[in-house]
């Protein structure tokens, strides 16, 4: 029997929908979050046709080669008001972002066009992509080889032929060992001038302290010299072996036709990857997704952040969470034992337990202040006054750094573990306790061997979630210690091996400097899709990591709790 | 142990090795419980320090200032006599206060050592033969560029100057005179220059000068011969009209446009020098009841200080008026106790002043601030002459022929409770006004330090999100934690609280790169979806409810919000496609062209609509996770006994369940709001960043986080600048301190209730 409506509505039932309606959007809206990022982050590597096609805007033809980046739909209307022509019966148009790339030749990587107009449209499979070192992609048709400006291969034509296979292949073994040399070169610059470099520097710092120390004797200095000299005849020979390493690098380069008809030239070593995206099969295409993909995860940053890899941010981000998690580890689980087995319980502890309690819902960027006033400014004056008089007035530790930044995420992170733990203390049954005090353990043996053990899941569960909330969290890193671009990693083969007084890079302002402060937002926006869907796997993981542990412990004392 | 032992089957419990374990075991434990105690508080109180540091890093803000007497050496410097002959004109002191210059009526430059008043240097200008000294003007006191009126009718501009050099790795100061205008005086006025005025810059001056009622305006333009390298002044003389004013004293203001006359009787007159038809008065106010005894130009120019014998010193500056005139108009006063204020001596650096009356009273005020930073007796008597030095750390006082050096500390006078959250009039505003604006790239900049409309912001941007996210967070809980069928509840409550753990950074990636550009586009669509979701889900329900039985008994009671995601897709769909036409239809364009041009309202792509979805979104797993606690705790037996009586699942959760639950809502709220309030990341990137107050939601704003993470790195340690940050990072500290243990508490006695049902 059908009910009326008021009836219906006096029943309450709409109200229970519309509660329903909003766990229902919710859901949709964290799943739509998820699906965006997910779907513009990995779209990013996949590679994509590249389109050629005659444009023609008001008369005016000139060919396009490009990718199409993104497609909406605008109402006519608006397209007239920009002076665009439209025929009058036309509601709504197409509109494109294309990737045109060439920025050295045309000024912009994009450029939106009218789909309309776009006519012509093919997928020549001669057309080739290049991932440049700088100045972004280059599209073209690949026209000929040069060696020491000498023409040694050329092809001509549209149609791809047997000739043609041969320069392309011709092209992908002299980027190979393009490729090689750069390493050679990578090798002696970061590795070993970088490492020659850090040793002049510590020399000159040792100088500078025997000078303070106002040490007489010539022995300690002569032999600071003497190190010089030597260090300084090693950079020579590796200046050299640079120079002719450089030299071979650039021996090569190509001529290609660019989309406006020009030939240009182009240096081999500038080139990362060549590849002809519109011959690609399915397979082809997999293999150069999973490359991109890795070299995404493994490689450094080019381009002001904009292309390349994130390794060092991933590498900054996960030191920073170790040694954050050394240190909140032990704090948080002797105050929480403390609270929970040794201090008096009553009004006092109930007090610093909601204090405790609370300092997790304080914002964030209240501890990166309180970080970089106490512990860079305050502390880390005081140390290098203390120990690194010589560096002086270089700060050494009175500067943002990775050891600052790990103590204060540790602060700010040290409430969790203490809340976790406590719960885990609190579950453990009195029982137990007992028997163990009963067989004339002390408090500590009973501590160690029985209550921690049986405590070690819900620890375990706060350090993740303490670590999933520290990896997540830009505003405090932002003043104390991540800066955009770190020339080294915090940790390398130069003693101490670990410089925890160095910037690092970190994924969450990562994501924050590159989607905000690049100059070209466009190039990069699809790499901070990626970063920012890596940041949450990671985080998600770690969380569902956490999860489990905890419902796996309450399983495990559900047979205590009788 | 030995087999006969065990035989005997009686343990020896003390064994001496037995005894020694166990004291052993036993101090082990005295140690671990004192290394656990340690450990425990001493975590406790690095937790508190937070606290305790940010309030020592606020705290110098609102001390006042102290003086004492100038120490060296741990030694007191004694008063002594003033150095060179004459009367003093002018006193002041080079950056490190190590050199005075006294300047005097008998045209004497003294450069003197400031601990024990010995001469450095003494130089006399190129006073005209025959003629006094009878005047004296300064452009300002940063520049230190000044000039002397002679009683033949002409001038002389000159600058103090100082270099320092290092020889042997001590600093070595050494005092110059140099000439702007060239080393020979300029005829600026007939007859003797009983008052005079000068301002400019690089090779622009203009000099005022002449008797009480008849002055001459002299503008000095430079020219700089490339071929020789000399410089060579032309100048141009012109009579001011009669003013029908006695110039007691004049001040030129530094683009020139403006003189301001004192005169007897506490009068004061302005000209307005580039008026249409030549220089005339625009203004003859009466600035005092008393007589003016002291007549100077704050820091940079702007503002004008007089002070009287009542006591009184008021700030004055030109104000537009709505006819578009400039007026000048009187600011703010500072009271001195009804004492004649006898010396006025201007700060270099900041908008500030220190004046001492007949009596001795030295006062310290900043005009910004509208405070009065110190107010000791420093002489008895009056006062001849007093200077502060360029750092604002030193003064000299002349008393009697006799010099003191004093010593002063003065951090941060600027800072007062109404200049950071009352408003204040600026210089040069129309009117007071909340107003964050930090730094400037000029050195006579005035800050604004007024924290409104950070508050303001950060306010706003809670509100919005919490208008967002509340309904949503609390409306979702509701059903999942009362409605839902526990296999779903098990599956979406784990999956809610991980977006708890999503960093903000990429919401407000999202929102700042996505959302904006996507809600500029789709602004109607969005408004479309707030009115056809609710119809949409209602229409769907009642649909449902009169379908056959067969279908319904399909998906049984506590599935509706699985059975809703395709509608609210749908409807979502159908606003956005529909959108496009309705505002065509009903505004004739795009709504947010309609919004600017007929509304009138400024459309930013970053405001706080994005900002209060974005940050909505983040503080709804927090709220809902909370609620749905604290609904679910809710004994079961309470709603069977409603539901037993009749009542429907709804007036059970409206009479009884949500009664009983609600000062856990009550606190789940008060949490998000915490949240919201000192969230960071998703302000800084989807707001523009605009410290402005208005409520509008198509507006950015700044709040506090935000400021902070913006301004921070670039704020000189132990600043003002440096400590208003901390201070607005204590405000945040507190404020959510406060609310979150507010709703803890509730929380807690929340679970008492339920411990006794």
């Amino acid at each position: 029997m059908r009910q009326s409506f008021s009836e219906w509505t006096k029943s309450g039932a709409p109200w229970v929908w519309l509660n329903a309606g909003a766990v229902a959007i919710c859901l949709i809206m964290v799943i739509g979050l998820l699906s965006l990022i997910a779907v513009r982050g990995l779209g990013h590597f996949w590679p994509a046709d590249v389109v050629q096609g005659t444009y023609v805007e008001n008369d005016h033809s000139v060919r396009l080669i490009g990718e199409r980046v993104q497609t909406e739909i605008v109402p006519a209307e608006q397209l007239r008001g920009s002076g665009v022509t439209v025929a009058e019966n036309v509601e709504e148009m197409h509109r494109s972002l294309m990737k045109v790339g060439n920025r050295d030749h045309g000024g912009t990587d994009f450029i939106w066009i009218i789909d309309d107009f776009l006519g012509n449209k093919e997928k020549p499979e001669m057309l080739f992509t290049a991932e440049r070192r700088e100045w972004g992609n280059f599209y073209g048709y690949l026209r000929g080889i040069k060696e020491e400006g000498k023409l040694v291969a050329s092809h001509d034509g549209y149609e791809s032929s047997p000739e043609y296979q041969i320069l392309w292949d011709a092209l992908q073994n002299r980027i190979e060992r393009v490729t090689s040399i750069q390493e050679k070169i990578d090798h002696i610059e970061k590795g070993e001038i970088s490492s020659i470099n850090y040793e002049l520097e510590r020399l000159r710092l040792k100088e500078r302290s025997l000078q303070l120390k106002e040490v007489v004797e010539t022995a300690p200095y002569q032999a600071i010299t003497d190190r010089r000299l030597e260090l300084d005849a090693e950079y020579e020979s590796l200046q050299s072996e640079l120079l002719a390493l450089y030299k071979a690098i650039n021996r090569d380069s190509i001529t290609a036709e660019i989309a406006n008809g020009q030939v240009v030239e182009l240096k081999i070593a500038a080139i990362v990857r060549a590849f002809l995206p519109n011959d690609m099969g399915l397979g082809g295409k997999l293999v150069h997704y999973f490359q991109k993909l890795w070299e995404f995860v493994s490689t450094d940053p080019r381009e002001a952040n904009t292309e390349g890899g994130i390794f060092p941010a991933i590498f900054g981000t996960v030191m920073m969470v170790l040694i954050m998690s050394v240190i909140v580890t032990p704090f948080g689980v002797i105050a929480a034992v403390y609270l929970r087995e040794y201090a008096r319980q009553g009004f006092v502890t109930r007090l610093i337990r909601i204090a405790v309690n609370n300092l997790a819902g304080v914002p964030s960027i209240v501890y990166g202040v309180f970080g970089l006033g106490f512990f860079v400014y305050f502390l880390g004056g005081h140390i290098d006054d203390a120990f690194f008089p010589e560096a002086k007035p270089a700060p050494t530790f009175g500067t943002p750094g990775l050891m600052w930044a790990s103590i204060t995420l540790a602060l700010l992170t040290v409430p969790v573990v203490i809340v976790a733990t406590e719960e885990g203390l609190t579950r453990i049954p009195r029982a137990v306790r007992e028997g163990s005090l009963a067989l004339g353990a002390t408090k500590f043996e009973t501590l160690m061997k029985i209550v921690i053990p049986m405590a070690s899941p819900a620890i375990m569960t706060g350090v993740i979630l303490a670590i999933a909330r520290a990896a997540g969290e830009v505003a405090p890193l932002m003043l104390v210690g991540v800066v955009k671009l770190a020339p080294s990693l915090p940790l390398d083969l130069n003693y101490p091996y670990l410089h925890l007084d160095q910037k690092f890079m970190h994924l969450g302002f990562h994501i924050y400097d590159v989607g905000f402060q690049s100059p070209n937002v466009e190039a990069a926006r699809p790499l901070v899709y990626a970063t920012a869907l890596l940041l949450v796997i990671v985080i998600a993981l770690l969380n569902l990591t956490a999860i489990q542990i905890r419902n796996h412990l309450r399983e495990k004392f559900k047979a205590l709790e009788m | 142990m030995s087999k006969d032992n065990i035989a005997s089957a009686e343990l020896d419990f003390n064994t001496p090795s037995a005894k020694r374990n166990r004291s052993i075991r036993a101090l082990k434990d005295k140690f671990a419980a004192a290394g656990i105690a340690f450990g425990g508080i001493s975590v406790i109180v690095a937790i508190l320090l937070i606290f305790f540091y940010l309030l020592y890093e606020v705290a110098p803000l609102f001390e006042s200032a102290d003086i004492e007497r100038w120490q060296e050496n741990n030694q007191q410097v004694a008063p002594y006599s003033v150095p060179g002959e004459g009367k003093t004109l002018y006193l002041t002191m080079e950056e490190q206060a190590e050199i005075g210059l006294r300047i005097t009526d008998l045209g004497q430059l003294v450069f003197f050592n400031t601990l024990n008043g010995d001469v450095i240097k003494q130089e006399t200008i190129n006073v005209p033969a025959g003629a006094t000294v009878t005047s004296f003007a300064i452009a300002s006191e940063y520049s230190g560029i000044f000039a002397l009126g002679f009683s033949n009718g002409e001038a002389l501009v000159f600058k103090q100057f100082y270099k320092s050099t290092y020889p042997n790795d001590i600093r070595v100061i050494t005092p110059e005179v140099v000439y702007p205008l060239g080393a020979e005086p300029i005829t600026i006025s007939e007859g003797p220059v009983d008052v005079l005025a000068l301002n400019g810059g690089e090779d622009e001056w203009t000099i005022v000068g002449g008797q009480k009622s008849k002055l001459t305006a002299t503008e000095v333009t430079l020219s700089l011969n490339i071929i020789t390298d000399e410089v060579s002044a032309e100048t141009n003389s012109f009579a001011l009209p009669n003013m029908n004013i006695s110039a007691k004293k004049l001040l030129l203001m530094p683009d020139r446009s403006w003189m301001m006359i004192a005169s007897d009787g506490g009068k004061l007159g302005i000209v307005n020098m580039k008026a249409e038809g030549g220089p005339a008065i625009t203004q003859l106010i009466d600035a005092t009841t008393g007589n003016i005894t002291s007549f100077e130009m704050l820091l940079g120019g702007n503002s004008l200080l007089i002070s009287d014998d009542l006591g009184v010193t008021s700030q004055w500056f030109l104000v537009r008026n709505d006819k578009n005139q400039w007026v000048m108009t009187k600011v703010r006063s500072f009271e001195n106790g009804n004492t004649a204020v006898s010396s006025i001596s201007i700060e270099h650096r900041r908008k500030g002043f220190v004046t001492i009356s007949e009596q001795g009273q030295l006062s310290f005020y900043s005009t910004t601030a509208h405070r009065t930073s110190l107010s000791a007796a420093i002489t008895e008597g009056n006062a001849d002459m007093i200077a502060l030095a360029p750092r604002s750390n030193a003064l000299l006082v002349e008393q009697n022929n006799q010099l003191t050096l004093w010593a002063i500390h003065n951090e941060h006078p600027e800072i007062s409770w109404s200049a950071i959250w009352e408003k204040v009039w600026y210089e040069g505003y129309e009117e007071p006004e909340y107003t964050w604006q930090s730094s400037a790239s000029t050195n006579d900049f005035e800050p604004k330090y007024s924290l409104m409309p950070l508050a303001f912001g950060t306010l706003k941007a809670a509100f919005y999100a919490m208008l967002f996210g509340t309904p949503l967070a609390i409306c979702g809980a509701i059903y999942t934690a009362y409605f839902m069928v526990p296999a779903m509840r098990r599956k979406v409550k784990p999956f809610i609280e991980l977006m708890e753990a999503l960093p903000t950074v990429i919401l407000g990636f999202l929102a700042g790169l996505w959302l904006a550009p996507f809600m500029e586009v789709n602004l109607a669509g969005i408004f479309v979806t707030l009115l056809v979701l609710p119809a949409a889900i209602i229409a769907f329900a009642y649909a449902w409810s009169g379908a056959p039985k067969s279908i319904r008994y399909l998906i049984p009671d506590g599935w509706d919000a699985a059975l809703l995601v395709p509608v609210i897709i749908l409807a979502t769909y159908f606003s956005f496609a529909i959108a496009p036409y309705l505002e065509q239809m009903l505004f004739g364009t795009e709504m947010r062209y309609w919004v600017t041009s007929e509304l009138g309202i400024p459309y930013d792509q970053r405001n706080a609509l994005v900002v209060g979805v974005a940050m909505g979104f983040a503080i709804i797993p927090t709220i809902f996770s909370i609620t749905e606690d604290a609904i679910f705790a809710v004994p079961k037996h309470l709603s069977y006994g409603s539901l037993a009586l009749g009542a429907t699942p709804w007036q059970t959760l409206v009479r009884v369940v949500m009664p009983t639950a609600s000062p856990g809502i009550f606190s789940a709220v008060m949490i998000g709001m915490g949240r919201a309030v000192g969230e960071t990341m998703i302000v800084l990137m989807a707001t523009g960043n605009t410290p402005i107050m208005d409520v509008n939601i198509f507006e950015g704003m700044r709040t506090l986080a935000a400021n902070i993470a913006v301004e921070m790195p670039e704020s000189e340690v132990g600043s003002t600048h440096f400590r208003i940050l901390f201070l607005a990072a204590f405000v945040l500290f507190i404020f959510t301190f406060m609310v979150n243990t507010l709703a803890e508490l509730v929380r807690q006695r929340l679970r008492k209730k339920y411990g006794s049902l």
